[in-house]
């Protein structure tokens, strides 16, 4: 735009124009994949105090900083150890194709982590290629079959997600392929609504219930995570143990979906910088945490978000878009076919559509059939590695021996908001608003 | 003749008599008894055995079935039998709600009332109730039958997808989506056989009624917006 003279609404700006516009068109509402998009208080607004006279610092390479993170051993007789603190989050088949889940399979093997499956059930493919696999029990139960819960290394008892707490799960018609249908018992090409309430208990007092079924089940194995999306979380993580979980994953708004309301995305929920911090207290007053782990999902990207998540109090992080972004998605080789899509690479979040041109939030034969889910673990795999080396060369600079040695005194933030939501003090202060 | 094997839970531990039942390569037939009310009881079995269990219970009882012959004396807490795969599970008395939920096959008798949300998503398990069942029940079932031989609560099949019902008696309101459909000859002799098979040979097929899927909400439309 070259006219200077031209001034943009800030309360009508370009993108809202433009969802006016598209609403009254269309008479429905925008449902998109990904998560929050608006810009939030997030991790990027900590900072680590690196050693110098009053910390002692670790030699990078000479001087070992462990990364392996054990989940589960509060009631589970087999907990999970993995070799780093990130795992994947629940990514369905029906939103990703077979070879993607395939993929996330070999990348989080190779380094000793675990994925996730997600609505729909438990494919042979990923069930072959991960090493440690998270079965979700969702409210929708598409494809929930003991067999397949007892393959699992551990349930995951979905009551929300952060980019949709309090919502269902959606599936569009263009990925209701026959396979995607058969295995949710559900006629092929149809919209299909996911619900967002377990249809056998409601309250926490039930949840005690269900956890303990899914125990005996699987004869007291499994460890079994709670999760859900960051709202209430202090009281969410105090039901969550107080029911009996033994790991608690909280998800906060900027965590992904592949299909949800742009409202619900963009307007319900509270960030993960601000949830860390709470399911952290409610976890300490009941005298739990480091016992009952804490995995924190939304928006973690860096070595140095892991690091700041860890140091908040979590025991582990999981990538959901991250990952997706490693296989492949969104990558600029595509940037012609984005176009044709109305959209442009590092913008897509059409995953609702199928018609993803990097062959991963789709159920197209041809599509799907241009990702090699080999290339694509090796990927996976690389960018696991970075995160990992990233956040122990922080914690080597901090003085820590093992990853999960940072803690919040590491920590300050740049912005008051960031400061009171993270509970550490603002740069160069001993402030912590609110405290 | 099958050995017998007996179980109390006023003196076994629940999960001492659940990891008994999952032992591999189990045959023969069990009793428990004194239930008095516990939950998860007889969960997870997957072996062609008769387990009978002496009493009422609580919450799940035979929940995530597969091939077992379950029999309650007694009354069932809520979910009985839920995410069933196949085998049967026949309570005596009434169960509370949820009964049957998320289940994908084989076949739930519950000869009294089944409160609400009895089918609950379902996926292809068969259901009869000998009596009433509650509000919401059948709430987005996706596969299988349900025999109602009293009458329904409101919002009957509320989002329903391609399950059956079979109502005979009245129902307090249909939810968005279920209507009455036409009994044709292939589902007087489905109610006959599942009547059958629940032991209530007895009913004349003519006095139900079939309801399904207008599947006017497969497709996400601003004419449903009232639904959504």
């Amino acid at each position: 735009m070259n006219n200077w003279a031209l001034r943009e609404s800030a309360t009508f700006d370009r993108t809202t124009i433009a969802a006016i516009q598209r609403a009254a068109e269309t008479g429905i509402y925008d449902i998109r994949g990904w998560g929050a998009k608006r810009p939030l208080p997030h991790l990027d607004d900590l900072l680590f105090l690196g050693a110098s006279m009053s910390r002692y610092p670790l030699e990078g390479y000479r001087e070992r900083c462990g990364t392996d993170v054990v989940l589960g051993d509060r009631f589970a007789k087999f907990p999970l150890h993995l070799d780093i603190p990130v795992t994947i989050a629940g990514m369905s088949f029906g939103a990703l194709s077979g070879p993607a889940k395939e993929a996330l399979g070999r990348g989080a093997s190779e380094v000793g982590t675990s994925t996730t499956t997600g609505d729909g059930g438990m494919t042979p493919e990923e069930r072959g290629q991960s090493k440690y696999l998270v079965y979700q029990y969702l409210p929708s139960r598409y494809g929930m079959n003991p067999t397949d819960l007892r393959k699992a290394d551990a349930i995951e008892v979905v009551l929300g997600q952060g980019a949709k707490p309090g919502g269902g799960g959606m599936l569009l018609g263009q990925k209701i392929s026959e396979r995607v249908a058969g295995m949710r018992t559900l006629p092929e090409g149809i919209d299909q609504r996911s619900a967002c309430r377990h249809p056998d208990w409601t309250g926490p007092d039930d949840l005690t219930i269900k956890i303990n079924e899914l125990r005996e089940i699987t004869d007291w194995e499994k460890p079994i995570y709670v999760k859900v999306g960051a709202t209430r979380t202090y009281y969410d993580v105090k039901l969550a143990v107080h029911a009996g979980a033994d790991v608690v994953v909280v998800d906060g708004m900027q965590g992904g979906t592949a299909a949800t309301q742009e409202v619900f995305i963009e307007h319900v929920g509270i960030p993960t910088l601000a949830a860390i911090p709470q399911a952290v207290q409610a976890l300490a007053e009941l005298g739990v945490h480091r016992k009952v782990q804490l995995i924190v999902s939304g928006g973690i990207r860096t070595g140095a978000d892991v690091a700041k998540a860890l140091a908040l109090g979590a025991d582990a992080v999981a990538i959901g878009t991250a990952a997706l972004i490693a296989l492949g998605d969104n990558h600029p080789r595509y940037a012609a076919e984005y176009e044709k899509l109305g959209s442009a690479a590092g913008f897509f979040d059409d995953f609702q559509d199928g018609a993803d041109p990097a062959g991963i939030s789709t159920q197209d034969p041809e599509l799907a059939a241009r990702f090699d889910p080999v290339e694509g673990g090796r990927r996976l795999a690389n960018y696991l590695r970075v995160l990992t080396m990233e956040a122990q060369t922080i914690a080597r600079a901090c003085g820590k021996a093992h990853v999960c040695h940072l803690e919040p005194e590491d920590l300050v933030a740049v912005t008051i908001e960031a400061a009171a939501m993270a509970r550490v003090p603002l740069a160069g202060t001993d402030w912590i608003p609110g405290q | 003749m099958e050995q017998i094997t007996a179980f109390d839970l006023r003196t076994s531990p629940l999960r001492e008599v659940n990891t008994a039942l999952h032992a591999p390569g189990l045959s023969g037939e069990f009793v428990i008894s004194h239930p008095d009310g516990a939950h998860n009881v007889a969960v997870g079995v997957d072996a062609p055995v008769k387990v009978t269990v002496e009493g009422h219970v609580g919450y799940y009882a035979a929940g995530m079935n597969q091939h077992a012959q379950i029999t309650i004396n007694g009354n069932a807490g809520t979910g009985v039998a839920e995410n069933m795969m196949s085998g049967t599970v026949w309570v005596k008395g009434n169960a509370s709600q949820s009964a049957g939920a998320t289940a994908h096959g084989g076949l739930l008798v519950i000869e009294g009332d089944a409160a609400a949300r009895c089918g609950i998503s379902m996926k292809g398990v068969d259901i009869v109730v000998g009596g009433d069942v509650g509000h919401m029940s059948a709430f987005m079932a996706q596969a299988g039958r349900l025999v109602i031989r009293g009458n329904a609560g409101e919002a009957l099949g509320d989002s329903i997808y391609e399950a059956r019902l079979y109502v005979r008696g009245h129902i307090a309101s249909l939810g968005a989506d279920c209507v009455a459909k036409e009994m044709r000859s292939e589902h007087h002799k489905e109610l006959e056989y599942l009547l059958k098979a629940a032991g209530f040979e007895g009913d004349d097929t003519a006095a139900y009624t079939r309801y399904g899927s207008a599947r006017n909400l497969y497709h996400f439309h601003i004419d449903n917006v009232s639904s959504y």
